[in-house]
């Protein structure tokens, strides 16, 4: 097919209101960029008559989601896995290697067409890293040998699916299993079995067992599931939603991952369970680009709830009980695990944070109440509703009751999922997953905390060291200022650039924590980035600006003798580096001899 | 006084009305909280951040925090104005505002509240952002070096022009302007010098051409009285002394 009629076939009318169609614009846009390595030009203008929206709106649309470009990629679209965890596994060596061998620089197609090579924010692998993204598919387990096989396959031009299958083999991992993984359970929410007790019982017994089991959002936060649902429920509203966020982007975090991959029924239980107590008649997973081959698996679980009455018209025979989910894609933006962000990428917007109040629980998607929950969340609350209250909380503590999957990676013997009683300490996690000669441990990914190995007595929990799931370990070779800086880049890369702090305040710190690693900080910049950091946590519009600062603040709070070994012995340096200043002249005459150098005395 | 209907602004008894936000109330009541993105005809925005006040410990932006009975808001303790300044100084090194060479000086928004503030240098290091300046259009220009992304054109164009002229691309540090033309430049838009648009923008990133410096340094909108006391740049635009931009 060529680019036109590919266009002609995504962007069909679907007979639904111009409302409904608008919210389908990022997915055109994703299928599009998918299916020709671009949006076309022609694209946008179709786009925007059909949609009666000005094309620099789609424009901006483009430019807000990294996976979508209006220039041509090249036929095989590489993007290597960025993440620090991908770095311990030697991912930056590979890129040049990869870039080497191929001709190609960074994010520039190759002359031909053939290829680009790219990075691309943590892609969820960590656990068999390095990993890379090749036209949207995961290639796992990267090696200089398996790069050498790689790019012999793209000089010969071999179709993606002529390559070996198990370059794209991703495993789940589990290493350890407990009330949620456990094989005893697994039986509890099999054909409806949660849904068969809201028909037994009703919407406020459901309630009442997910409020006493104490039940928290498993995305970070911690906010009670039980009153989220009913909130939603008493808003005053024709319609309601129900949102699945499994847009996993925090660096470090692929519990989702798994839970997609193996338990995706529960996952739609738990969510269709949430549908029948708010009464929601519409349900959306939003799904993260980067496991967009996920998505024809679950696609596959949908078709068979459907064929099984679990899904659809009158669910389990039930009159009025009707309740449909349809996936979303994301596109490259970790902002979009943001709830608000989330609903308006839902809308087929730019994920920019909305202000709150209101709250999604009364204006969420369409300004209609949602119930916006985590992957794990509704797993969990399908299973509590067939086991009950008092099985989930068996586990935890008080505060935090039931258990947390974590994602382990990092220097350790078994990364993977471990699932624990909330309440476990750091010691026994690192014990368990086989690490040694530990130095530091980044919980909750790049938005969490760094502590020293020294504080392995504290625990997972909410009310201790709270995580999303990301636990990386760093043992005494590692220098931790890389950590810190890949996590400032990425911040950068991922604020969405609605507000000052975020905006600006994250890329001066990511200039100065450049500045420290390049050896030309002073004790002036470690000022620096105490301040803009402590303004970024109280001024910023959202969560990711408030947490953005945390692991340049943490470094400079727990490793304060680290970062005084790195600074330079003068009171002052200035940003602005002269021999650097030249390198364009340098550029444009082909000179790089000593005499077109300014050599700084240091 | 109903103590139902009044919070409290740094000591001072403000009355508010349902609906309020701390901004609308605390600006019907003549109390000055700093601000740039925020225009009382437009729907609240809260992305520059300078009107952040302390409530409780919390920091929230006054011109989308609902105003509520008994708040007991700061707005002028010495950590927060030193906030303020220093989201300032960020937005004066995220461009390039050259204000010696600026037209718009002494009646520039980012200026004046700059000064109220007591800023007196930058700071931090400078971006040097490499934008550029379209002049396409007959009788408005814009200068892209001085954009501070309030977006205050882009609802204007969208909700009183009802021409969308303007949107924002790209995201993060590299967020910016962008028109909505074939071309992409202003002159080639549905944009009329006569549009909302044109007399919303607080700093000197949308100009009219044909006239410039007509109104001597010295005697401009913000030379002789503090932002304040005589207010947003915009609400001046519709004086009949218009003499924001000097004419």
């Amino acid at each position: 097919m060529t680019h036109e009629e590919i266009i002609r076939e995504i962007i069909a009318p679907s007979g639904t209101s111009r409302a409904a169609e608008r919210s389908q614009l990022l997915q055109y846009l994703c299928q599009i960029q998918h299916q020709c390595s671009y949006i076309p030009g022609d694209a946008i203008t179709q786009l925007a008559t059909r949609l009666q929206m000005p094309a620099s709106e789609i424009q901006g649309l483009i430019g807000f989601y990294a996976f979508l470009h209006e220039q041509p990629r090249g036929d095989y679209d590489i993007l290597l896995s960025d993440s620090i965890s991908d770095h311990l596994l030697g991912s930056r060596l590979l890129l040049q290697q990869l870039c080497n061998r191929l001709g190609v620089a960074p994010g520039v197609p190759r002359a031909d067409g053939r290829v680009t090579v790219d990075t691309t924010s943590c892609t969820g692998i960590c656990d068999q890293g390095p990993a890379m993204l090749l036209n949207g598919r995961v290639i796992s387990r990267l090696t200089d040998r398996r790069i050498d096989h790689i790019c012999a396959l793209i000089e010969a031009s071999t179709a993606v699916t002529q390559w070996p299958a198990e370059f794209f083999q991703v495993d789940d991992n589990i290493r350890r299993r407990d009330l949620l993984l456990s094989e005893e359970t697994a039986a509890a929410t099999m054909d409806g079995k949660a849904l068969r007790v809201l028909l037994e019982t009703d919407g406020n017994a459901i309630l009442d067992v997910i409020e006493k089991s104490g039940l928290r959002g498993r995305g970070g936060a911690g906010f009670r599931t039980g009153m989220k649902w009913r909130f939603c429920r008493q808003a005053e509203s024709d319609s309601r939603y129900v949102v699945c966020n499994a847009d996993e982007g925090e660096p470090g975090t692929f519990k989702d991952r798994v839970l997609l991959n193996s338990y995706a029924d529960s996952v739609f239980e738990g969510m269709t369970l949430c549908a029948g107590v708010v009464g929601a008649s519409r349900g959306y997973l939003y799904l993260r680009g980067e496991y967009r081959y996920l998505l024809e698996p679950l696609q596959a679980v949908l078709r068979q709830r459907r064929e099984k009455g679990l899904l659809g018209q009158c669910i389990l025979g039930k009159d009025g009980f009707d309740f449909d989910i349809e996936i979303h894609l994301g596109a490259g933006a970790y902002i979009c695990g943001e709830e608000s962000s989330l609903i308006e990428s839902l809308e087929g917007k730019r994920g920019i944070p909305r202000n709150r109040p209101p709250f999604p629980v009364t204006h969420g998607y369409l300004n209609q109440p949602t119930v916006v929950n985590n992957v794990e969340t509704f797993m969990a609350a399908a299973k509590i509703a067939v086991l009950g209250a008092d099985w989930f909380r068996q586990a935890g503590t008080p505060e935090s009751t039931g258990t947390k999957l974590l994602s382990i990676c990092g220097d350790c013997e078994r990364p993977g999922i471990y699932e624990y009683p909330f309440g476990v300490t750091i010691k026994q996690v690192l014990e368990d997953c086989g690490a040694v000669n530990t130095q530091a441990i980044q919980v909750a990914g790049a938005a969490g905390t760094t502590l020293p190995v020294a504080d392995n007595g504290r625990r997972i929990a909410f009310e201790d060291v709270s995580t999303g799931g990301s636990f990386m370990v760093f043992n005494n070779d590692r220098d931790l200022l890389d950590m810190v800086q890949n996590f400032s880049h990425f911040f950068v890369h991922e604020s969405c650039g609605f507000c000052t702090p975020c905006r600006v305040g994250g890329s001066l710190l990511k200039n100065l924590v450049d500045k420290l690693v390049n050896g030309h900080a002073t004790h002036y910049d470690v000022g620096e980035m105490k301040q803009i950091g402590s303004l970024m946590k109280r001024a910023s519009h959202c969560g990711l600006g408030s947490t953005a600062p945390n692991p340049v603040l943490d470094l400079l709070n727990h490793f304060p003798q680290l970062v005084e070994s790195r600074l330079a012995h003068s009171g002052y340096e200035p940003a602005f580096d002269l021999d650097a200043a030249l390198q364009e002249a340098r550029d444009i005459t082909g000179r790089d001899d000593p005499g077109a150098h300014i050599r700084t005395e240091t | 006084m109903s103590s139902k209907n009044t919070f409290m602004l740094d000591g001072v008894a403000i009355e508010f009305s349902e609906g309020d936000t701390i901004m609308d109330a605390a600006l019907r009541s003549g109390s000055y909280i700093p601000h740039l993105c925020h225009n009382p005809e437009f729907r609240p925005h809260g992305s520059c951040r300078v009107c952040v006040v302390n409530i409780n410990g919390r920091q929230v932006s006054s011109c989308t925090q609902p105003a509520s009975a008994g708040l007991e808001v700061d707005n002028s303790s010495e950590d927060l104005v030193q906030e303020r300044r220093n989201l300032l100084q960020m937005l004066f090194v995220e461009g390039n505002h050259v204000c010696p060479g600026c037209e718009k000086s002494g009646a520039c928004q980012l200026q004046a509240v700059a000064y109220y503030t007591g800023m007196l240098s930058p700071q931090y290091t400078h971006f040097f952002p490499q934008r550029s300046v379209d002049a396409s259009h007959p009788d408005t220009a814009i200068d892209f070096n001085r954009c501070i992304l309030c977006e205050l054109c882009v609802r204007a164009s969208r909700d009183v022009d009802h021409k969308d002229v303007f949107s924002i691309s790209g995201r993060g540090i590299g967020s910016h302007l962008v028109v909505n033309s074939p071309s992409g430049k202003l002159g080639d838009s549905a944009f009329a010098a006569t549009d909302k648009a044109a007399h919303v923008c607080p700093v000197g990133a949308i100009l009219p051409k044909h006239r410039g410096y007509e109104q001597p340094i010295g005697s401009r909108l913000y030379d002789r009285s503090p932002i304040s006391i005589v207010g947003d740049v915009a609400a001046h635009e519709s004086d009949d002394q218009g003499d924001t931009h000097g004419r």
